[in-house]
């Protein structure tokens, strides 16, 4: 029995216990797209039907030109249409996975302590460090892999849904949906980020799991109120014209990397005010280009908050396994 | 116990499988919760092969010294289970000790199936076709969860997963507290029947001590944090006797010092520590206590 077996399962345990969140949460909001596709290509029809309108618009070309005189140029701005598809799957499911992994590490090691099943857990020859570990890699590793998979299907279904109308209206779809790399390029870049949000998400994995392995009772409200409650202390003596931390840098850089790292892509423009990733224009991908994970890497902030998140999950794992419930 | 079964020398050594050898051993060992004192100063030694009832009163420490002996707490003494010192050695140790404490602790999440599954993934004792043929005697049902499970059957299905693992040391917390009489018989006569031997040992304790005082070989009772009581029980019907005097006799059964005296139908029962039984036949007659009465006589003002 090595230790590797052992925390296959148990990774696989974790899976189970969370997969409502892990797999059926980003389904549905995939599945949610999927629906509303349709119901915009019924609605058009309908449209078109009633009104004798002549153009119907997929991906900013035109059925008319697509079935006519569709430039190369024309063929391009649709395959922008597919990339901004994938990057909208993305973008659906990096909102659910923020809320699912948030409250899953919150519970990870609550939960069991909470319904006592903790004693089924430690009856069994498994080290509390190889447990914590485990609920790291389900939340940072697992839990995305599993949702980017289900953005690649989710596409996949999209693009067959719209193949398959374009047939309809006797648009040949090689052209127009399948014969391009770029939303496939686009997906490796969201598999690609796993790794840059993973290092990234540490100080906000630490911190939750730190506060789900020591407290008796309401982790949330721990774990939230301490960083607000520190905050507004600070301002406070900020007031008093005291020594204390700039403002920006508190929020920015200590309450945010704490509480809202788990986001993915939140490593984008981290000194901006909320949330870096934003694409007005199809060039602000380069948001999310491979120099841009690399660049990722050496910001000092990257790497402090990574030691920091280290610091807080061997914390929690002491907690795991000395915290006396009597 | 050591008085019939001394330890074997050397029993640091985990691989030791005489019959008889320590497998566990405390001295001194004690734990307190603030103020309040939880384990003070208590002595034992658990040897292999015999099925021991913890039993105390609540707050007597019971829980304390199972969570001691199960490495789930810190405490302050000598503490050794199979040679290990349970703080530090925790994950060596729950290779060859198994516990069910409390009932329904088995994650309402998890069908049969991976429960099965992941014991047969993570322990390296664990034999799955066993447990699976004591499940077959129950009406689990492999895709059936935990949460869709009576409090029986969940018992049912734990003691199967741990009457699977050949381990040395069995602890067993108020196992069958809240289930019904059935339940309750079912689950000691498979722990003698398909698990218990002289390679394995048991550790129990619980409140229902009637029902398991036919199976005990050993007795020990804890109170305020003390072992107050650590005998085997062939040596209890040599040591305690209940004797039902007339009431003539009352006086002189007095003088002998009797740990108890209660009345039942205007007759004195007198409970007595040590006293010769030939001296005791001659105020009435003399019976072996239950260990219920031993309990409540030994246990006397605990609450009050």
């Amino acid at each position: 029995m090595n230790s590797m077996t052992t925390f296959g399962w148990l990774v696989k345990r974790e899976y189970w216990e969370a997969r409502r969140g892990f797999l059926w949460a980003p389904f549905w909001a995939a599945a949610s797209i999927i629906i509303i596709t349709i119901l915009g290509i019924i609605a058009g029809e309908v449209m078109k039907a009633r009104m004798g309108m002549e153009h119907i618009y997929m991906g900013g070309v035109s059925l008319s030109q697509m079935l006519n005189q569709a430039s190369d140029n024309d063929v391009a701005q649709f395959v922008k249409g597919l990339d901004a598809t994938m990057l909208l799957f993305g973008f659906i499911a990096a909102v659910v996975l923020s809320f699912v992994v948030f409250f899953y590490l919150l519970g990870a090691l609550y939960d069991d302590r909470r319904d006592r099943s903790i004693l089924f857990w430690k009856s069994l020859p498994l080290s509390d460090t190889s447990t914590v570990l485990s609920k790291v890699v389900a939340g940072i590793l697992l839990a995305p892999l599993i949702a980017v998979g289900i953005v690649l299907a989710g596409y996949i279904v999209t693009q067959v849904i719209v193949s398959l109308w374009l047939l309809v209206h006797g648009v040949n779809p090689l052209r127009f949906v399948w014969g391009h790399a770029e939303p496939y390029s686009v997906w490796l870049h969201l598999l690609a980020m796993i790794g840059v949000n993973a290092v990234w998400a540490l100080p906000t994995v630490g911190w939750l799991l730190m506060w789900s392995a020591a407290v008796r009772s309401k982790p949330f409200l721990w774990a939230i109120i301490v960083p607000i409650v520190a905050g507004v202390l600070n301002i406070w003596v900020g007031l008093l014209g005291l020594p204390h931390i700039g403002q920006d840098f508190y929020w920015g850089n200590i309450a945010g990397r704490l509480l809202l790292s788990i986001i993915p892509g939140s490593w984008i423009a981290p000194n901006a005010d909320g949330l870096g990733l934003r694409f007005h224009n199809p060039d602000d991908f380069a948001q999310i280009s491979y120099a841009a994970m690399g660049h990722a890497f050496t910001m000092p902030q990257m790497w402090i908050g990574a030691a920091v998140g280290i610091a807080l999950i061997a914390a929690a794992i002491w907690f795991r396994r000395w915290r006396d419930e009597a | 116990m050591s008085a019939t079964t001394p330890a074997v020398a050397g029993h640091e050594d985990s691989e030791v499988r005489a019959p008889g050898a320590t497998v566990i051993h405390a001295a001194g060992l004690s734990k307190r919760y603030g103020k309040t004192v939880a384990l003070d100063h208590a002595r034992f030694d658990v040897h292999a092969g015999r099925i021991v009832g913890l039993i105390g009163p609540n707050g007597a420490g019971k829980t304390t010294a199972l969570k001691a002996i199960l490495g789930l707490t810190d405490f302050e003494g000598e503490l050794s289970v199979l040679g290990l010192d349970p703080r530090k050695e925790r994950p060596a140790l729950m290779q060859q000790v198994c516990f069910i404490a409390d009932v329904a602790t088995l994650p309402r999440w998890i069908t049969v199936t991976q429960a099965l599954d992941f014991v047969a993934g993570i322990h390296p004792r664990f034999d799955r076709a066993r447990c699976e043929g004591f499940l077959k005697r129950t009406k689990l049902q492999p895709n059936q969860r935990v949460r869709q499970m009576s409090k029986g059957m969940i018992v049912q299905l734990h003691l199967a997963i741990v009457m699977a693992i050949d381990a040395r040391l069995l602890v067993l917390d108020e196992p069958t507290l809240g289930l019904d009489i059935l339940y309750r018989k079912q689950f000691y006569q498979s722990l003698l029947e398909d698990y218990f031997d002289e390679n394995k040992t048991i550790l129990v304790t619980t409140h229902q001590v009637e029902e398991i005082e036919h199976i005990l070989t050993d007795l020990m009772f804890i109170r305020d944090g003390k072992v107050v009581l650590d005998t085997p029980m062939d040596a209890l019907g040599e040591r305690f006797a209940e004797v039902m005097v007339n009431a003539g006799n009352a006086e002189a059964a007095r003088a002998l010092h009797p740990l108890d005296e209660r009345q039942v139908f205007g007759k004195s029962i007198f409970l007595f520590d040590g006293v010769p039984p030939a001296q005791l036949a001659q105020l009435g007659e003399v019976r072996r206590p239950s260990v219920a009465d031993l309990f409540v006589a030994t246990m006397k003002g605990t609450y009050a």
